[in-house]
């Protein structure tokens, strides 16, 4: 085809592997740590997360540093999305005594993914940044942190442990319950709050790999596979849409599942 | 869809084709991303946490402040119009029952008035008729006093004239007239016995 030789820009591999999601920007190579080896490099998704923390904080700072009692444009809409985490997730979930303590908790964290995963489907980044495990890890390994250190705060350790196990259990079975605690507290929390996230990013990505990359090879194959092309591409548009969507509810739930876990350590029964 | 994304993905690729991290488990952490992650959210959340939610909760505060704010003015506002109308209430009931006083006195004075002249009046009715009384007594008393005079002349005059001479010393002397006419008028003398003997 005259179009494909036409085109300068060399074409990513079908079909899309996971090789897809590691992309270092800057590489300095490959080192030797605790008998490991390791590349070091400033990878794509580094420099996402890197913008789309200057540039939160460049929009809240600006929208909110002379906060009136008439909100300013910027700052009704940054109200609306404040209002949403505070309100909706925090106060809902935590309750409306102690909520306030983690709002700035719960709010940077959903800014923060929420901007990470639409920007999976802004161009030029298009690359969900939540897609690389690494990221998921460090935000839940920081309300895994949280939510057992108000925890044990609140009940002492001891407390916490007998904590976990519901009151008015017949006694042969709370040993039972409570390994089943023990694995959902300190196991099943973190790895589905990590995974739900990372998973759906990864998975979305790649199903829009499949649709745009496939489309591009019908479209290369001449004759009626060129013509299928069309529909696929269709599709691939409304997967885009469809993946908003997603972006949008998984930094909802990730928000909202933290609220809880928080509310849930900081309540006086299980 | 994503030209410079795929530009990338192969350059990466392309150059990193023997990097071991390019065919690592996709659910195993490139542990430099999840310390950037740290540090990321890190920062934002300290930007979040000094900056943006004081100055939002402020903003909340000042808005709850000024909403009651308004609410109580409007209370207040109320409350002095309740006020005013309790005084003016007051104020009405208290000058119905002044003018109720004042009508209850007028009548109780008027009554007063009216007894005092009747009893003026009375008083009054009664000195006349005192001195009418009085007076009439005394024009009596004189006439019966000239009348004495005239009538023992009279009869002196007409007994001289019968008898031919002046009996006027005489009868003068024995106080005979006198003793006639007192006893004329204590009713021991009749009329019929000295007149025709015709009742009267």
């Amino acid at each position: 085809m005259i179009l494909t030789s036409a085109l300068p820009v060399p074409m990513a591999d079908f079909p899309p592997s996971p090789s897809t999601f590691w992309q270092p920007l800057v590489n300095f190579g490959t080192v030797e740590i605790l008998g490991m080896e390791m590349t070091l490099a400033i990878t794509r998704p580094m420099v996402v997360m890197a913008l789309s923390v200057g540039l939160l904080s460049w929009w809240l700072v600006a929208t909110t540093k002379r906060a009136a009692v008439v909100p300013s444009k910027g700052q009704w809409f940054t109200e609306k999305v404040y209002d949403f985490v505070r309100n909706d997730v925090a106060r809902d979930m935590i309750g409306s005594k102690e909520f306030m303590r983690f709002v700035p908790l719960l709010f940077a964290m959903f800014v923060l993914i929420l901007a990470n995963n639409w920007a999976g489907i802004i161009p030029p980044i298009q690359l969900p940044t939540f897609g690389r495990i690494g990221f998921p890890i460090a935000l839940t390994l920081v309300i895994y942190v949280v939510y057992h250190w108000i925890g044990v705060q609140k009940h002492g350790v001891v407390g916490y442990f007998k904590f976990m196990i519901p009151p008015g259990l017949p006694a042969w079975i709370a040993p039972a319950i409570f390994v089943l605690e023990l694995i959902t507290f300190f196991i099943t929390r973190p790895l589905t709050l990590a995974l739900r996230l990372f998973g759906n990013m990864f998975a979305g990505h790649m199903l829009l790999l499949v649709f745009t990359l496939g489309a591009w090879e019908l479209f290369t194959q001449g004759g009626f596979l060129t013509a299928v092309a069309i529909p696929a591409w269709i599709m691939s548009f409304a997967m885009v849409l469809f993946e908003a969507l997603v972006q949008f509810l998984q930094a909802y739930v990730f928000v909202l599942l933290a609220a809880s876990y928080i509310g849930g350590a900081l309540a006086d029964e299980h | 869809m994503q030209p410079f994304a795929d530009t990338l993905t192969t350059v990466a690729v392309v150059t990193a084709a023997d990097d071991p991290e390019a065919s690592a488990l996709p659910i195993l952490p490139y542990l430099p991303e999840l310390f950037f992650g740290l540090v990321a959210f890190a920062i934002l959340y300290f930007v979040v946490k000094s900056k943006v939610v004081p100055n939002l909760e402020k903003a909340y505060a000042d808005r709850t402040a000024a909403i009651e704010g308004g609410m109580e003015q409007a209370e207040q506002a109320q409350a002095e119009a309740e006020a005013a109308r309790q005084e003016y209430v007051a104020q009405l009931a208290g000058a119905r029952d002044e003018a109720a006083r004042i009508r209850e006195e007028a009548k109780e004075q008027g009554a007063a008035i009216v007894a005092e002249m009747r009893q003026q009046a009375q008083a009054e009715a009664a000195r006349i008729t005192e001195t009418a009384h009085k007076q009439v007594e005394a024009e009596r008393q004189q006439a019966m006093v000239s009348l004495r005079g005239e009538v023992g002349q009279i009869s002196t005059d007409l007994a001289s004239r019968i008898v031919g001479e002046s009996l006027h010393d005489q009868a003068r002397q024995t106080g005979v007239i006198d003793r006639f006419l007192a006893e004329l008028e204590a009713g021991d003398v009749q009329r019929t016995q000295v007149g025709t003997g015709q009742e009267s």
